[in-house]
């Protein structure tokens, strides 16, 4: 890993879908650092997926520098960002978190089979990939037989799932998409609080993105993307 | 490593769907090896038949048309071969042994043939396999006949039994020589050659029977008289054996003929169909063949294609299936980017699915070819006398089954590609 302090720093990014599109992000300049937990929020169609999309590196800015993790992401190929997001990105979406044909401990441990970097860091947490992703599991209250097919999961245990995929080989970055919505108020903090607990113990810096600013009391640091984000509004 | 156990993973979760799938494309593997498997296995039949004929002579005639008249039971020849070409022949010093054969009758719509011993201890099949007497044994005067193992079983007939052959070809026919009846002498063992079928009875069993049938009928002999029919008998009789030779009176049809050397057939061929004396044809049975299968191989060849089409249509079949589950299965892909997949490597789980699903299929249309082979192998040798081999796939057939696990893996690129894009454009965010 290259040495910074920052986790994102980005200046005068711009992005558009195509050339000649009008931009939906315009963003002057933002950093995160290294270690701070990280709330954007905004109303839906204020480019939030867009902008997890490229903190993540699967698209590239139109214009403006972006650096993740200490990594000039425009310059990087694209095999090189997708490497990147292998070893140190955690990814947790709103639902359907979970690849159906797999076990739920497969589900875990699924990022270990693309990065050898995390697998490694797995393993030295524990004797086995299957015995770390447990105590992930046991650690984000997942209190179920761990060999239960996922389609018996429900929701918020599939949000435990993957999460704890999220967190396994202790990526340097956790993104989380709309983790929340479709939990219920009381399940919904309890998720985020243990999310923080386990994301500490594994060393992770927490971006999540949410439509719901109440959520912004368990954050370092809060975004209205809005306030952000110079580019018109595109629904 | 892993895009093979994702894939696997993946087909198990849809396995009826992928099952049916694997089965259709099984089918379609299965026509497609039988078809390639009937066509080479039957021309290994048909060439063990002659394998250790080194000559056939007949009239002239046609080679194709001669091997099938003289070895393969099929249509009749117009004319005959003289004693003096028979003799002629067996006294070249290249020649080893002669066959002499001798053709036109039937016992119920299996062919008789009138020959010699040379026939029992020449005749050679499956490349170096003599004939053997299963019961009973050589057929020792005129009036005893040997039958084929087909011939035995479809008739239920055991030695000691009496039989009427009957002139001509066809299983009906009003001309029956019921003076001169047969009786069997033994049964042969099964060759899986058309020699199963056939009633082999001596030449002059032969000549005696159309002796009395010629006399029967040349004589004005008023039938309702017992003593003038007796008579009239009793002297055709006589007269069929007058010629007391092992060849009989020399109506032979054809001749099989052995060499002391392989090499020598070319030369003698050459001087048998050149010579002056009578208008005669020898062939070596290979070419004979080979000329047989360019008739033939049109149509193998046409069949051998539609087993392809065959395979074509359930690849295709394939391929829509898998391109109407790719949207449901958009969401899967942004997750196993969101973990580090590149769009490549999702491209290939697809391939590799597609992949899988026909080798798979290719595996089990191999299973149920041999199985089919298996069962259907002794139904073909009574029914047709052609032997199968059930034995491990051959060169051409691992060709086509690598054939078709390529074109499915090349169909997989269609369903590889549409992912690909979606993986660009969707991200981590799937537009459903």
């Amino acid at each position: 890993m290259a040495q910074t302090d920052h986790i994102i720093e980005l200046r005068d990014l711009l992005f558009a879908w195509k050339a000649g599109l009008p931009s939906v992000l315009d963003m002057p300049a933002f950093t995160l650092a290294r270690g701070k937990s990280l709330l954007i929020h905004g109303p839906s169609g204020c480019g939030k997926s867009t902008l997890l999309n490229l903190f993540a590196g699967v698209l590239v800015p139109s214009s403006g520098s972006l650096r993740v993790l200490g990594r000039d992401l425009p310059q990087l190929k694209s095999a090189e960002r997708d490497a990147l997001r292998a070893d140190q990105i955690g990814f947790l979406f709103q639902q359907f978190n979970l690849v159906p044909y797999l076990s739920l401990i497969d589900n875990v441990t699924l990022p270990c089979r693309f990065s050898a970097a995390r697998r490694k860091r797995a393993l030295s947490a524990g004797n086995s990939l299957d015995e770390v992703a447990g105590r992930l599991l046991t650690d984000l209250g997942l209190e179920t037989d761990h060999n239960r097919p996922i389609t018996a999961l429900s929701v918020g245990q599939q949000q435990r799932v993957a999460a704890a995929r999220a967190l396994i080989g202790g990526p340097a970055l956790v993104i989380a998409d709309e983790p929340t919505s479709a939990l219920d108020p009381h399940l919904r903090d309890n998720f985020v609080e243990q999310l923080f607990a386990s994301s500490r113990a594994a060393g992770s810096t927490v971006i999540l993105v949410s439509h719901d600013p109440e959520l912004g009391r368990h954050f370092d640091e809060v975004m209205d993307l809005r306030d952000l984000n110079r580019a018109e509004e595109h629904p | 490593m892993t895009l093979l156990h994702l894939a696997l993973r993946s087909l198990l979760n849809r396995r009826l769907t992928v099952g049916l799938t694997v089965l259709s494309a099984a089918c379609s593997v299965m026509l497609l090896l039988g078809v390639e498997r009937l066509r080479t296995e039957s021309r290994q039949s048909f060439m063990s038949t002659v394998a250790g004929t080194d000559l056939v002579v007949g009239a002239r005639s046609d080679g194709p048309q001669l091997l099938l008249q003289a070895v393969f039971n099929i249509g009749y020849p117009t004319r005959n071969i003289g004693l003096d070409a028979y003799e002629e022949i067996a006294a070249n010093p290249a020649v080893a042994w002669i066959i002499p054969l001798s053709v036109g009758d039937t016992h119920r719509g299996f062919r008789v043939v009138g020959t010699n011993e040379s026939y029992l201890t020449h005749y050679q099949f499956a490349r170096d396999r003599h004939l053997e007497l299963e019961s009973g044994d050589w057929f020792s005067g005129e009036d005893s006949a040997v039958l084929g193992a087909a011939v035995a079983r479809e008739l239920g007939y055991r030695v000691g039994q009496e039989m009427v052959v009957a002139h001509g070809a066809g299983e009906i026919s009003f001309a029956h020589h019921e003076e001169h009846p047969f009786r069997v002498s033994g049964v042969l063992a099964a060759t899986g050659t058309p020699v199963d079928r056939t009633v082999l009875v001596s030449l002059r069993g032969i000549d005696a029977m159309h002796a009395e049938f010629q006399g029967a009928r040349d004589q004005t002999v008023d039938i309702t008289d017992p003593l003038a029919v007796a008579m009239a008998r009793a002297e055709a009789h006589d007269h069929a054996h007058d010629d007391h030779g092992e060849i009989g009176s020399g109506s032979l049809s054809a001749l099989l003929v052995g060499l002391h050397q392989r090499g020598a057939a070319l030369g003698l061929q050459r001087s048998i169909n050149e010579s002056d004396a009578e208008p005669l044809t020898a062939v070596l049975p290979g070419v004979a063949l080979q000329e047989l299968w360019v008739v033939v191989g049109v149509i193998e060849r046409s069949l051998l294609l539609l087993g392809g089409f065959v395979v074509v249509v359930g690849l295709m079949g394939m391929l829509s299936n898998l391109l109407a589950t790719l949207d449901q299965r958009r969401r899967e892909m942004a997750i196993l980017r969101s973990v580090g997949a590149r769009p490549g490597q999702i491209m290939a789980l697809l391939v590799v699915e597609t992949s899988l699903v026909t080798a798979a299929g290719a595996v089990l249309g191999l299973g149920l070819v041999s199985a089919a082979m298996l069962f259907g192998a002794p139904i073909l040798e009574t029914r047709y006398g052609l032997y199968l081999e059930v034995g491990a796939p051959s060169a051409a057939e691992l060709r086509l089954l690598v054939g078709v696990v390529l074109a499915g893996t090349i169909i997989g690129l269609i369903p590889g590609w549409r992912v690909y894009r979606h993986a660009l454009i969707d991200g981590l965010t799937p537009r459903l």
